[in-house]
This record gives structure tokens, C-alpha cells and sequence, in this order.
């Protein structure tokens, strides 16, 4: 008898999107409030387990048809090479610059390195805890 | 790089010939080849006898190590001169005998040349060095490389026993003897023998002076196999006999010899080295001649033998020392002693040599060695047996050879040793000349046991191996030649006047003015003729009479022989290491934590309080509130629970609950980062604990409370209240100002960030981030690779997963 999921997999649906963008906002706002790389990541990774419950692992690799180890790996290559772009301005490594910038839709925006560094953060974040994950579930 | 340098190494650069040469002229006994080296050595440092003998020295020097003072100094001198020609010359004889002696079908000569000559390199490097390092280099080569000659045939059980053996001891007092050289270091500033020689009278003042004598005389008593370590010489006997005959009877045990001789100047007058030097010589004189009596193997009498003649020249070296104190009784009176000792030394190499040979021609031609299977050899082997007689005979020191000189001489210095008045000579100076007189008496009875067993009495034939016949003449060529010497030094031992007076001047010290070398063989009748009388005499009775007392030997305790403290020895060490590394190594993770654990509370909590660091300063603490009392106790609820519950679940339930309560903690101090992240991390962890226990096997999941144990209750207590005290004290005493000002006003105007915290982690401290993240991708791979990439058998069943 298959198990019928339909509340929690429509749920899913809909939660799952605002769990997502809510890590986005969280990603995005850490520079001035709480949050930053490594919470909007954990956030992120959470409304995919929330999809992984709901459905099964075929359907989330149907989904998601990434190599979450290649994520993690390309996040750190990412904070990693933000760190060597400083070398090209001949500060030290990892300097970070920011300046206000304006942009066409949202106006006069504070912009700097430390997003792109965050990013790598969020990326590995992301990438390892949708590995073990992943992989704890495929193992027998 | 002079050539003498290149002399000295020749014999190690042409040891790397050999195998090639061994390689490519099959047909021909590789011997010949190696021959021709220390025959044109011996020649090259016979050259130097004119400079040596009119009192000159030559000294040639290269760099090695120049910042440390190490140089490749060569000194030679009398002393130097007369090893450096003992060593080629006899490496000559022994090369040829070896020709004959091994066979070229089935030994592997590569090998044996390369160590025998490995060796004479080495032992030319000992005896010529100025500089102590580079003879302590030379001297571990000679170590070596007699433990690959000993055990030439490692085939065989015995002769890897006697190898190892023999390193053992020999490597013990080469290390001892390289402390004492960095001692002498110490004292001198210089590694270079004739400094400190010329700094002698720092050294005799020095407090170090008597630890450096000991660490000497211990590295040349284990290699000159004095008592009691001189258990390693009999088992060298394993060894081919040529190896025999060179390393143990003529070189590499008269290294301590030279040692002793060569450091003669620095240590002599003292009181300790007179003692030590003397007194083990003779105890090892007496106790080589002694048990060389009731030996029934022909090598085994030589080797104790050996070791009997070793404790004389020692013995005789340590009462020339005393000329070094004081001379007033006549002219020179114990420079004589130590003239006695370096003729005895020639001496000593060529009967001791041409024995050892005249023994392997024996078991070469009839397979055995055992004196109980042999006899009659006289009548088929003439010239083999005319030789023996010869070394037995000036061995036991009869005239007219050369062992009757040096023992009358020998004699002499005992007695005169009597008269010395200092260091309680006046009470036990009396042993020497008595136990003296024993051990020659004893030498006597060992010599012609040695002689007769062997050449006398009925050939058993049927005991034998082969039908015994006279040795090839190229084999009895080299115990000719020594026999012939000793013969030679015998009747005109005036002739090795110009070898012995430098070496004299070379090992006394300076305060002795002249020597004049006088050998007669009629010295009219004294004392010395009538003890000498008296050793043939009690020698004939006592060896017509052995079988009546040789049972004395039975009545020693077998278990308390030096072998057996050896072996036990090397047993014991095993078994106590490895007991105690199972009394601590024990494989439980539990008994290693509580290692650590205890380790920890013990130094923490010593250096805590015997340095006063702790203290309770109670004056900034803030405020505590409701909300922070309520949470504390929910938390220790949880954490106790956590350690008494029966089930599992519960215990993994009540640390999430602890983990919960840790974030409502950052929420109330204001941690918003903290708090959110410790949320998600502890669920996360939480599930994975879930993960575990629902995939535990079944056994493991039966309800079971943690045992008690009072060992862990009490690490455990005391861990964390370490970890309070500790705490404590650090909050109380607050020596610097925060840097946390700085971050507060800088994370906007520099960073252009209002999150400290963030702009903290990818900003300031970026770095850290960074390599915290590289940690969790880390984890990431780990985690795949140990699930994903498991060996599979080919049964498709999973390996290492037990």
C-alpha cells in the first residue's frame, strides 16, 4: 500500500519557497543584520531536506540534478580566488574592498568583496550538508 | 687531501672493486687481487720508520667539518706506526691464507673481501687519526664490519648469536667512549688528541676528569674484551678462521689496547687509571687463562687465551702508568712495564696469528676442532705441528722465543709494582705478581693441552670427517712466515728497537726524559728466571695431573656464569619492555582518556595552584537574572539525565535539549548569529545521532544504565572542576583591554558593515573562514568516500566493514 503524502507534499511546495527565499534575504542582510553565508546556507539546505522528506530521493535528484560535492567544492574555490583577486591590488590577501554603487532598479547600493567571499561560504555550506545527507540516505 | 688520506681509504675505495672484480674474473681467487693492497700499504708505511725513528712525527690534515673542529687529521707517530704496520702486514698473511683456506666455488668472496677490507680501512682510520671524532667514526666501522665477518656464515644459528653479541657489547662501549670524547670536549675545546695533550694540565684539574676516564676505559675494555666483557670474544669464534686469526687475536681487539695506549699521556697518574687499568688487566688475565684450561674447542682456547694476553698488556699498560706519577726507584723503573707491553703486543700478533692459522689448517684438513676427537697429528702433518710448537711454546713463554722475553719482562713490571707506595699499593700490591704467577702457570697448562691433545698421543681416524694430510704450502705459508718471526724477535729482539722507542715515547708521558730499549735474553738469575722455573715446574705437574683436578671447574654454579647474566639480561629487557608497554598500552580508548584526562587534571591543577594563579575576584561579575537561572537549571536537568538514563533515545533527546537550551543562552546575551546557527547545527546533529542509533545492531540497543566507576567518577569531577577553577581565575584577573572596541567602531567605517559579527567572519578574520569551510568540505568528502567507495569483494559482500 503506498502511503499517501499529498498534505505534506503540497506543503512542501509552498513552504519550500518561502524557506528558500527567506535563506536568500538572510544570505544577503548579514552585512548589516544577523545572518550571512553560513545561516542562509543551513537555511537553503533545509528547505531541500524539506523537499527530500516530502518526496524521495529519485524525485530530488530529478529536481536537483547537481553534484552536491562539486557545489561545496566550487564555494570554496570561489572564497578561495576572492581572496587571490586582493593579490592584484597589491594589498595582502583577503582584503576586502566596498563602495556605493548605483544600480539601475535599486538605487544607490553598498556594494562589496565580502558578498563574493560569503557566497563561497554559502555555496560549501549548502554542498556539505546536502552530501551527507545525500549520502547517508543512498547507503544501505 | 694528501697522500696518505688516499692511503688510509684505499682499502674501503677498493672494496667497491671487489664484487666487479669477483664478477668478471671468475676463474681467478679473488684473493690475489685484494693481496696486493696491503702488501704496498705495508711497504708504503715501512717509509715511515726512518721519520718515526729519529723521534719526528708526521702530520697531515684535511677538512671535513672545520666549523665544529672536526678535521681528517692524520698523526703518525711511534705508536701509530706500529698498529699501521701489525695491520698490513698481517692483513697481508691473512689474505693469503684466506686464499687457500676458503674455497672460490662456494663461499661468496665478494662479500668477505669487501668486509676485510672494509675493516683494515677502518682500523687504519682508528690507530692514525688525530681527531677523536674521526677515530670514533673509524672505530664504529671496525664494529661493523666484525659483526658482518662474525657472522660471515649467517646461515648458521651461532654465528648471528656471536654477530650480535658482539656488537652489542662492542657498540655499548663505543658510545660510552664517544661521551667521553665530547667530555673531554667539554674540557679542552678541541677534539684533537694532540691538544689536548698539550692541554693536559686543564684536564687533570677538571671536575669531568674522572666521568671521562671511566666512559674511556669502558669503550676500550668492551673492545679489548677485558673482564667481564669479554664474554663476546669466545663467541666471535664462529667466525672463518681467517677473520679469527685478524680481527680477534691481531687487530680490532688491540684497539682498547691502542685506546688505553694512546691515551696514556692525557689520563696516566692518576689513581683511577692506574687501578682500572691494571687491575682489570690482570683479573682478565687470570680469569682468560683460568677458563681457557677446560675448553675443549681449539678456537675456544684461543679466544680465551686471547682475552688472557689482552688482560696482560693491559695490565702491563696500567702499571707503566705509574711513571707518569712519580719515577723514583732507579732509572725508568716502570717504563719498562710499558715496554714490556708493546713488545708483548708484537709478540703477542705473531704467535696468537700463526696459532689461529695452524688451528684452521687442522680443521680444514680433518673437520673437527674438538681436542677429544684428535690427536697423533704429528706424524701426518710435520710442518703444521713444528708451527704450533713454536706459538704454543713462546705463547707459554719458554725460551728461546719471543713470548719468554716479554714474559720476563712482564714479570719484572709486576714485581716492581710492589714497590709503589702510593694509592694503597703497599697493602694490595702483592696480587699482581701473585696472580700473575698463577695465570702463567695456567697459560702454560692451556699451551700444551693446545700442543699435545692435538699432535700427540693416537690418531682417532675414525673420528674424524676426512683422512687428515698435510695443508696446501700456500696455507702454510702465513704461519710461517709469523713462526719464522717469532723465532727472529726471539733470539734478536734488539731488531724491533726502532719500532718500539717511538712508540714508548708516544705513550709516556713527557716527564719521562729518555728510554733506552734493552732486550737481552740472559738477564743472569733473578727473580723473573726462578718464577719462570717455577711456572714450568707446578705447569708440567698440574697438566699431568688435570684429570685429578680439573673437576674444580664443575663446582662453579653453572646459572651465574657472565653468559647466562648476558642472556637473562637481553630477556629480561625484552620482557620487562614489553610488559611495560601492556601495562599501559592496552588497546581500550577508556584506559587511554582516563590517561590523558588524569595527566591533565595533574599538571593543570599543579601548575594552577603551586603557581597561584588562582584566585576568585567576584568584582565584575554581572547581575544574574531569573531567565539565566531557569535556563542553567533545565540545562544541568538535561545534562544529568543525559548520564543516568537507562535508554539511549533519552539520552540523545536530552542533549538536543541541552544544545536548545545553549541557544536560548546566546538569545539571552544577545548572540543572534550565534543562536541561529547553534538552532540548525543542533538539529542537524541531533538527526544524525537518530541516524546512528537506529541503525545500531540489535545487542547494542539492550537498555543498560553506564556503569559506574569510581576511576572515571573521579577524573571526571575533577576534569570539570580544573576546567571551573581555571575559569574562574581567568575572569578574575583580566590583565589587557578588549580589542573588541576596535572592531566596534571599525566594522562600518572601514568595513562598511553594520553585523560585527559577520564582517568579523568574512572581513577581519576572514582567513579563519576560510579554512573553517575548506574543514567542511573536507568533512563532506570524508563522509562520501567512506560510504561510497567501500571495497567490494568479488561475493559482493563488503570488506572492512566489521
Amino acid at each position: 500500500m503506498k502511503v499517501n503524502d499529498m498534505i505534506l507534499q503540497t506543503v512542501t511546495t509552498l513552504l519550500s519557497f518561502i524557506i528558500l527565499i527567506f535563506s536568500v534575504y538572510l544570505f544577503f542582510a548579514g552585512h548589516y543584520t544577523p545572518g550571512g553565508g553560513f545561516i542562509g546556507g543551513l537555511m537553503t539546505s533545509s528547505a531541500l531536506v524539506l523537499i527530500l522528506l516530502a518526496f524521495d530521493l529519485k524525485t530530488f535528484k530529478k529536481i536537483f540534478p547537481i553534484n552536491f560535492l562539486t557545489v561545496a567544492a566550487t564555494g570554496l574555490l570561489i572564497s578561495i580566488l576572492t581572496g587571490v583577486a586582493a593579490l592584484f591590488f597589491d594589498v595582502p590577501y583577503l582584503t576586502h574592498t566596498f563602495d556605493y554603487v548605483e544600480l539601475p532598479i535599486l538605487g544607490e547600493t553598498a556594494l562589496t568583496s565580502t558578498l563574493i567571499f560569503d557566497l563561497g561560504v554559502y555555496l560549501v555550506v549548502v554542498g556539505v550538508a546536502m552530501t551527507i545527507i545525500q549520502t547517508i540516505g543512498e547507503s544501505e | 687531501m694528501s697522500l696518505i688520506h688516499l692511503v688510509i681509504l684505499s682499502p674501503l675505495l677498493v672494496a667497491v672493486l671487489v664484487p666487479f672484480l669477483h664478477k668478471y674474473f671468475k676463474k681467478i681467487h679473488t684473493g690475489w687481487f685484494v693481496l696486493v693492497l696491503p702488501l704496498v700499504l705495508f711497504i708504503y708505511f715501512l717509509q715511515y720508520l726512518g721519520t718515526t725513528m729519529s723521534g719526528e712525527t708526521y702530520t697531515s690534515s684535511m677538512k671535513w667539518i672545520p666549523s665544529i673542529g672536526i678535521d681528517f687529521t692524520i698523526y703518525v707517530d711511534g705508536l701509530g706506526l706500529l698498529f699501521a704496520l701489525l695491520i698490513t702486514g698481517i692483513g697481508a698473511l691473512v689474505v693469503l691464507y684466506s686464499i687457500y683456506y676458503l674455497s672460490k666455488e662456494k663461499e661468496a668472496l665478494n662479500t668477505f673481501y669487501v668486509y676485510l677490507l672494509m675493516f683494515m680501512g677502518a682500523m687504519l682510520g682508528v690507530v692514525l687519526s688525530d681527531n677523536l671524532i674521526v677515530m670514533y667514526s673509524f672505530w664504529e666501522l671496525t664494529s661493523i664490519s666484525s659483526f658482518l665477518l662474525i657472522s660471515y656464515w649467517y646461515h648458521r644459528e651461532k654465528s648471528r648469536y656471536g654477530a650480535l653479541k658482539s656488537m652489542l657489547i662492542t657498540v655499548f662501549g663505543g658510545l660510552a667512549m664517544l661521551a667521553g670524547i665530547i667530555l673531554l670536549y667539554i674540557m679542552t675545546g678541541s677534539f684533537s688528541i694532540r691538544e689536548i695533550i698539550a692541554n693536559v694540565d686543564v684536564v687533570t684539574s677538571h671536575e669531568l676528569f674522572v666521568p671521562a676516564l671511566l666512559l674511556f676505559l669502558l669503550g676500550a675494555f668492551t673492545k679489548s674484551a677485558q673482564f667481564p666483557f669479554h664474554i663476546w670474544l669466545p663467541d666471535a669464534m664462529e667466525a672463518p678462521t681467517p677473520v679469527s686469526a685478524y680481527l680477534h687475536s691481531a687487530t680490532m681487539v688491540k684497539a682498547g689496547i691502542y685506546l688505553v695506549a694512546r691515551m696514556s699521556p692525557v689520563f696516566a697518574g692518576a689513581p683511577e687509571w692506574f687501578w682500572l687499568v691494571s687491575g682489570f688487566g690482570i683479573v682478565t688475565l687470570f680469569w682468560g687463562s683460568f677458563t681457557a684450561v677446560k675448553q675443549t674447542d681449539l678456537k675456544s682456547i684461543l679466544a680465551f687465551s686471547t682475552v688472557s694476553q689482552l688482560g696482560l698488556i693491559m695490565s702491563l699498560l696500567g702499571v707503566g702508568s705509574a711513571a707518569a706519577y712519580y719515577d723514583y726507584i732507579g732509572e725508568n723503573a716502570y717504563t719498562i712495564a710499558t715496554l714490556a707491553a708493546v713488545f708483548h703486543l708484537i709478540n703477542h700478533a705473531t704467535f696468537k696469528g700463526s696459532l689461529f692459522m695452524v688451528v684452521g689448517i687442522v680443521d680444514h684438513e680433518t673437520g673437527t676442532r674438538d681436542i677429544r676427537k684428535l690427536g697423533g697429528l704429528m706424524n701426518v702433518m710435520p710442518i703444521t705441528f713444528s708451527l704450533a710448537l713454536i706459538g704454543t711454546f713462546s705463547m707459554a713463554g719458554l725460551p728461546p722465543f719471543n713470548g719468554f722475553l716479554s714474559k720476563e719482562m712482564f714479570f719484572t713490571g709486576m714485581l716492581k709494582a710492589i714497590d709503589i707506595s702510593a694509592w694503597n699499593m703497599d697493602t694490595f700490591g702483592i696480587i699482581f705478581p701473585v696472580l700473575a704467577w698463577v695465570a702463567s702457570v695456567f697459560t702454560f697448562i692451556y699451551s700444551m693441552v693446545l700442543l699435545f691433545k692435538t699432535f700427540t698421543g693416537k690418531l682417532q681416524v675414525e673420528k674424524l670427517d676426512k683422512e687428515p694430510h698435510e695443508a696446501p704450502i700456500g696455507m702454510l705459508i702465513p704461519p710461517i712466515i709469523l713462526a719464522s718471526l717469532v723465532v727472529i724477535f726471539g733470539f734478536f729482539p734488539m731488531l724491533l728497537k726502532g719500532v718500539i722507542e717511538p712508540a714508548l715515547y708516544s705513550i709516556l708521558p713527557s716527564n719521562v726524559l729518555s728510554v733506552e730499549v734493552k732486550i737481552y735474553h740472559w738477564h743472569g738469575f733473578n727473580t723473573e728466571l726462578f718464577m719462570t722455573l717455577g711456572v714450568v715446574l707446578f705447569g708440567v705437574l698440574l697438566y699431568l695431573s688435570v684429570a685429578k683436578w680439573g673437576k674444580i671447574y664443575e663446582w662453579f654454579p653453572q646459572k651465574l656464569t657472565l653468559n647466562k647474566l648476558y642472556d637473562g639480561g637481553l630477556i629480561g629487557l625484552e620482557r620487562g619492555s614489553a610488559a611495560f608497554t601492556k601495562s599501559h598500552m592496552t588497546g581500550f580508548i577508556r584506559d587511554y582518556l582516563v590517561m590523558i584526562f588524569g595527566f591533565m587534571v595533574v599538571l593543570l591543577g599543579v601548575l594552577l595552584f603551586s603557581t597561584g594563579a588562582f584566585e576568585t575576584n567576584l568584582t565584575n561579575v554581572a547581575p544574574v537574572g531569573l531567565y539565566e537561572v531557569i535556563l542553567a537549571l533545565v540545562m544541568v536537568a538535561a545534562a544529568l539525565t543525559t548520564l543516568i538514563t537507562k535508554s539511549r533515545l533519552t539520552a540523545i533527546i536530552s542533549l538536543g535539549v541541552v544544545g536548545y537550551a545553549m541557544s536560548l543562552f546566546f538569545v539571552l546575551f544577545r548572540a543572534p548569529d550565534l543562536a541561529l546557527t547553534q538552532l540548525i547545527v543542533e538539529t542537524v546533529s541531533v538527526a544524525l545521532f537518530l541516524l546512528c542509533f537506529y541503525h545500531l545492531p540489535e545487542i547494542a540497543k539492550e537498555m543498560n544504565r553506564l556503569r559506574f566507576r569510581l576511576t572515571n567518577f573521579i577524573i571526571s569531577v575533577s576534569v570539570g572542576l580544573v576546567v571551573i577553577f581555571i575559569g574562574l581565575s581567568v575572569n578574575s584577573s583580566r590583565l589587557f583591554e578588549s580589542i573588541s572596541d576596535y572592531f566596534e567602531e571599525a566594522s562600518y567605517a572601514e568595513a562598511g558593515g553594520k553585523n560585527m559579527v559577520n564582517v568579523i567572519l568574512v572581513d577581519f578574520r576572514g582567513l579563519d573562514t576560510l579554512f573553517e569551510i575548506a574543514v567542511l568540505t573536507i568533512a563532506a568528502f570524508g563522509i562520501f568516500a567512506m560510504i561510497k567507495l567501500r571495497l567490494n569483494d568479488k561475493k559482493g559482500g563488503v570488506k572492512g566493514e566489521s
